[in-house]
């Protein structure tokens, strides 16, 4: 591995942002397979699955796409208590199920209110309903922004401020800045702009690698933003190292158009 | 203090509920983050706060919100407006920002909660 040695890496297509059913804002739609079926669809390569405070439905998307060739990473999409939401990327979903401990721990309590804020249905790899979350998923966690990528991190997982160019529940809105000590792997832009405007726009902050994901509530979202990795494969691991530019490994920042012919 | 009265003192702008201003508003409190509102507003008080996101509304609800004022001339997203009108939460605007809007509340008589 080393500079001339990366002829074996390739393009892979992300989308590390999508939400499932359990999330209550999501449509029901957001079911294992068809998430499955429409990453395929939009030639995605790896997906991660990231609903509001809970790991539930990874298990089943990741079993659901078993054999298709599709990469499912488990994730979660964490509410901090300064109201920022962080996506955590894991390994295994060992690590997603243990940071989801830690998140339920920590939610503020209360129950989801399902004609208020919306079903949140755990699903099987059938598209079948196993049960729904009573929690307030929607709620915030009592950790904020430093402690949450810190639990992030000390399960070997990566932490992403989600959606920055957004007003509601980014890091730039609720905090304004981002703190020196806040170990963050990367900063997402929305689909509102592309990676090279997010990345103009947000110069100051390019310390950072960027990435855009879909954050799709609806299964039309699903891949509509992919960031394109060029790494050895569809491991987290791989994703870490694009985001460091190690081996050879990066983010084509640019272009996404042509490396898809 | 019926919020009619609070809209037409301080001249706040009716974005939704504009047939519910009969309410009575029993307090203020002013926050922007949701979760706070969630634990700790009180029933009937009229909320303050910059978030122009729809889960402003199921907040408001879910607490019984008298109203939700949005300062600095926030714009309320479009889901938030139809969300609003649906849930029966009257969300109104002023120019004035948050510490302004409290003041001119207590001074009418409303306070904490």
């Amino acid at each position: 591995m080393g500079e001339h040695g990366d002829t074996f890496l390739k393009v892979l297509l992300a989308d590390l942002h999508i939400h499932t059913c359990l999330s209550p804002c999501a449509t029901l739609d957001m079911t294992p397979q068809k998430i499955v079926k429409e990453a395929q669809k939009k030639k995605l390569d790896i997906i991660a699955i990231t609903d509001h405070n809970s790991a539930e439905n990874t298990g089943a998307v990741m079993a659901a796409a078993r054999g298709t060739g599709l990469t499912v990473i488990p994730g979660m999409e964490i509410t901090t208590s300064e109201e920022v939401h962080i996506v955590a990327l894991f390994e295994t979903i060992g690590a997603a199920l243990a940071m989801q401990a830690v998140v339920y721990e920590e939610l503020q309590p209360g129950e989801n209110d399902e004609d208020l804020f919306g079903l949140q249905v755990v699903a099987n790899e059938f598209d079948e309903v196993e049960a729904m979350n009573p929690r307030l998923l929607i709620g915030a966690t009592r950790m904020d922004v430093v402690q949450v990528v810190d639990s992030i991190h000390s399960l070997k997982g990566l932490a992403v401020a989600a959606h920055i160019d957004r007003d509601a529940f980014s890091i730039l809105g609720q905090l304004g800045f981002i703190p020196d000590d806040l170990k963050l792997d990367a900063l997402e832009i929305s689909r509102r702009m592309t990676l090279k405007q997010g990345r103009m726009t947000y110069g100051h902050l390019k310390r950072f690698p960027f990435i855009t994901s879909s954050d799709a509530h609806d299964l039309d979202d699903i891949g509509v933003s992919p960031t394109a990795f060029r790494i050895g494969g569809p491991e987290l691991a791989e994703l870490g190292y694009a985001f460091k530019v190690t081996g050879g490994r990066r983010i084509e920042y640019s272009g996404i158009e042509e490396l898809r012919d | 203090m019926k919020l009619k009265e609070i809209v037409e003192k301080l001249q706040l702008t009716v974005k939704t509920g504009a047939g519910l201003l009969d309410r009575e508003v029993k307090g203020g409190y002013v926050s922007d983050l949701m979760s706070d509102v969630m634990a700790n507003a009180e029933e009937g008080s009229l909320w303050i706060t910059l978030q122009i996101h729809q889960n402003v509304v199921a907040v408001a609800v879910m607490k019984s919100l008298a109203g939700i004022v949005l300062i600095n001339s926030r714009a309320p997203e479009p889901e938030t407006i139809q969300k609003g009108e649906e849930e029966g939460i009257p969300i109104m605007v002023t120019d004035m920002p948050a510490f302004e809007l409290a003041g001119r509340l207590f001074a009418l008589g409303i306070s904490g909660g």
